[in-house]
């Protein structure tokens, strides 16, 4: 028991962040006993104190629900597509002559090709599963709010190049969809006034979507993982110096309100790893192309454009961003515009409380937001005629209305709960 | 709420007779081009435990080699991949070697045709895109090989369409050497009816050949062609399922004894 436990009550972001340190050095100082060899190395690169630290003294609140396993499970998923596209790459063959029939080599002559090439198909679907999820959390629990800004900002980079990684992915098998899509996409660059046509020349390395394309493509699929790995890492370490946020949305004040990772969040993480690879194996082993386009097993061919171009399900309520204007400049800048716009969330969001938990306004245009982003995806998959149309454009308002003008104005009118005094409190009142 | 499902049970039948009458409707109407949704039927490679049914899956082959295979390829199938459908090593050496390939160039630099191994890829009846198309009236018999991935509902699909040439309703306006097929985008079609007849086929291992048999036999193959893998991973499927579960309720056990003490 130190002094502060009881009188120090963070009000601020700074204080927070103090009271997170003073906690962080009070729990078990004591360095586990290590052997000369292990400490001879622990002394000249401290790897063995920065495990211990992470698992150990690193204090995480002790009323984290299942919302947030969504991060490991995130992170299982990027390791699981880097080594399941390890393999593939030692079978595939990045040539627009090649590339259909390489991947259906591994799918019928590699020994379990059709294992690997699933999991990372499907695995590419999970790992969005896994990235929403954990973005849904932290839109609700304000967990975007200082001071965990810049954690957020990382958080958003990983997702941009996530997409990109995806979406060079998708090009690959050299399918229909393949390359319709990736005809598309690149071409929404042409929007950019004056230059445009230039930049989409540079982009394909040519004047269409071709072996030079594909070729680079492959070649940044590939690479971009690994910088992936390196964000990843600067976002835990954003992570390990302000601590988690919390479903109370309380800042940590003592002991008390923490709990070491190890054991406690490790067997919960793996709770987690377990009810996911369950779902994962449901689409993997009994619906493996469920989430995929059948246009993408008819090999790419430039002559016959598919009645429908669909980009994958985890695009689509940008892509009904995209489609909901007009203008192809105006509908390009709206559906980057929908993502930059999370950069600035931390200073739209202008209530003091932070868990939506305690905001009953707030919580009501959550939920529309949720559900018209989902209805958004339905759109993008939808013709775009008719009615669609219009509901796009109300559904797309909606999105940037809940950003721009719902989180900065709401604060104004809306009575806020009381939140729970400490951590301590909220988790004895919800686990009786 | 009893008042409205009552009202929606007295509705039921007549809005099964409704939807009867407009699918008519829609069958008669000249001016309606949109394919209707496939038949869905019972598959014993579909669900969990799903399986092949290899004794259909080798008559569906003969069915393809018999008649499909006049017109479509099927190339990113091997003669050895016969034998996991249940054909004998020899068998497969024997069907192989019906078929020529070109190989080559041999020591006097000179291509040459020899009898298919099975380790070759199925022949296909044409050369190139050209003479395909030239044999076919300009359409494109496509290749079977994926033809049940590549398309929504693929098993249902093929079966569907196969059954599903009609007499155009008066009025429809058909292209030149069109066929009219309900479960077709635009319900024209540049493939005549390929199976029609029963008997059409004299299957070897006696099973009366009718058309529903035979288009079933087709299905069962073109869909094994599809996804070669089906049975390996439904079995591989259930037993990581099987897995998961035990993992997910030992680690829930495990959660609860090192959190129970947490205050």
């Amino acid at each position: 028991m130190t002094n502060h436990e009881n009188n120090f009550d963070p009000k601020t972001p700074k204080e927070e962040l103090q009271a997170f340190h003073q906690i962080h050095n009070d729990l078990d100082q004591s360095i586990t006993e290590k052997n000369k060899v292990v400490g001879w190395i622990n002394d000249r690169l401290p790897i063995i104190t920065t495990i211990e630290n992470t698992l150990k003294r690193h204090p995480y609140p002790k009323n984290l629900s299942y919302w947030w396993n969504f991060g490991s499970i995130a992170g299982i998923c990027l390791v699981i597509q880097i080594l399941s596209g390890l393999f593939l790459a030692m079978h595939y063959v990045p040539n627009t002559k090649h590339a259909f029939d390489s991947v259906e080599h591994i799918m019928r002559d590699v020994n379990y090709g059709w294992l690997i090439r699933y999991i990372h198909a499907v695995g590419a679907s999970m790992f969005f599963v896994a990235l929403y999820a954990h973005m849904v959390r932290s839109l609700y629990y304000g967990s975007y709010k200082a001071p965990r800004e810049v954690l957020w900002w990382v958080g958003i980079i990983i997702f941009l190049l996530t997409m990109a990684t995806a979406f060079m992915g998708y090009v690959l098998p050299w399918g229909q969809m393949s390359f319709w899509g990736a005809t598309v996409i690149t071409n929404l660059f042409s929007a950019i006034p004056v230059v445009g046509e230039s930049i989409v020349q540079w982009l394909w390395g040519g004047y269409s979507v071709d072996n030079p394309t594909l070729n680079r493509f492959f070649v940044l699929h590939f690479l971009m993982p690994f910088l992936i790995v390196g964000i990843v890492l600067v976002h835990l370490m954003a992570l390990h110096t302000t601590g988690s946020n919390n479903p109370a949305g309380v800042p940590m004040k003592s002991k008390k309100d923490s709990i070491p990772f190890h054991p406690y969040f490790t067997i919960k993480d793996m709770v987690g790893f377990a009810v996911f690879f369950i779902i994962f194996g449901y689409f993997l082993f009994f619906y493996p192309n469920a989430l995929g386009h059948p246009d993408n097993y008819i090999p790419a061919n430039p002559l016959v454009t598919p009645a429908h171009i669909v980009p994958e399900w985890y695009f689509l309520p940008f892509y009904a961003i995209l489609r909901a204007v007009p203008d192809k400049l105006g509908g390009v800048l709206m559906m980057f515009g929908a993502i930059i716009l999370l950069f600035f969330l931390p200073y739209l969001d202008k209530s003091k409380v932070r868990s939506g938990a305690y905001r009953p306004l707030f919580k009501k245009f959550f939920y529309v937001f949720v559900i018209n982003f989902v209805f958004l995806g339905w759109l993008g998959k939808s013709p775009a005629e008719g009615w669609y149309i219009w509901a796009s454009r109300i559904s797309t308002m909606y999105y940037y209305a809940y950003f721009l003008l719902i989180l900065p104005i709401l604060p104004r009118f809306e009575k806020t709960l009381p939140v729970p005094e400490s951590i301590d409190e909220h988790y004895k009142k919800t686990h009786k | 709420m009893k008042k409205y499902l009552l009202i929606l049970l007295l509705f039921l039948p007549n809005l099964a007779k409704a939807s009867d009458a407009i699918m008519q409707d829609h069958l008669q109407n000249a001016k309606e081009t949109k394919a209707i949704h496939p038949k869905k039927m019972k598959w014993e490679f579909d669900g969990f435990f799903g399986r092949f049914d290899k004794a259909s899956i080798q008559r569906g082959y003969q069915v393809y080699k018999e008649v499909c295979s006049a017109c479509h390829s099927l190339k990113l199938m091997s003669y050895r991949n016969l034998q996991d459908i249940g054909f004998s090593e020899n068998e497969v050496k024997q069907i192989a070697s019906e078929y020529l390939v070109q190989d080559g160039p041999n020591d006097d630099g000179d291509m040459f045709d020899r009898p298919a191994l099975p380790s070759d890829k199925f022949v296909g009846p044409y050369a190139n895109e050209q003479s395909a198309r030239s044999a076919n009236g300009g359409a494109y018999p496509p290749d079977l090989s994926l033809i049940v991935k590549a398309r929504h509902d693929g098993a249902n699909y093929v079966y569907s369409l196969l059954n599903g040439y009609k007499d155009a309703p008066e009025g429809f306006e058909m292209a030149e050497g069109k066929n009219y097929n309900i479960y077709f985008e635009g319900r024209q079609i540049s493939m005549p009816s390929p199976i029609n007849d029963d008997g059409q086929v004299d299957y070897k291992d006696g099973t009366i050949a009718t058309k529903e048999q035979m288009i079933m036999d087709a299905v069962n193959f073109l869909q094994y062609a599809s996804e070669p893998e089906t049975e390996h991973r439904k079995k591989m499927g259930v037993r990581t399922m099987v897995f998961l579960g035990v993992l997910l309720l030992l680690l829930v056990l495990a959660k609860k004894a090192i959190w129970k003490n947490v205050k």
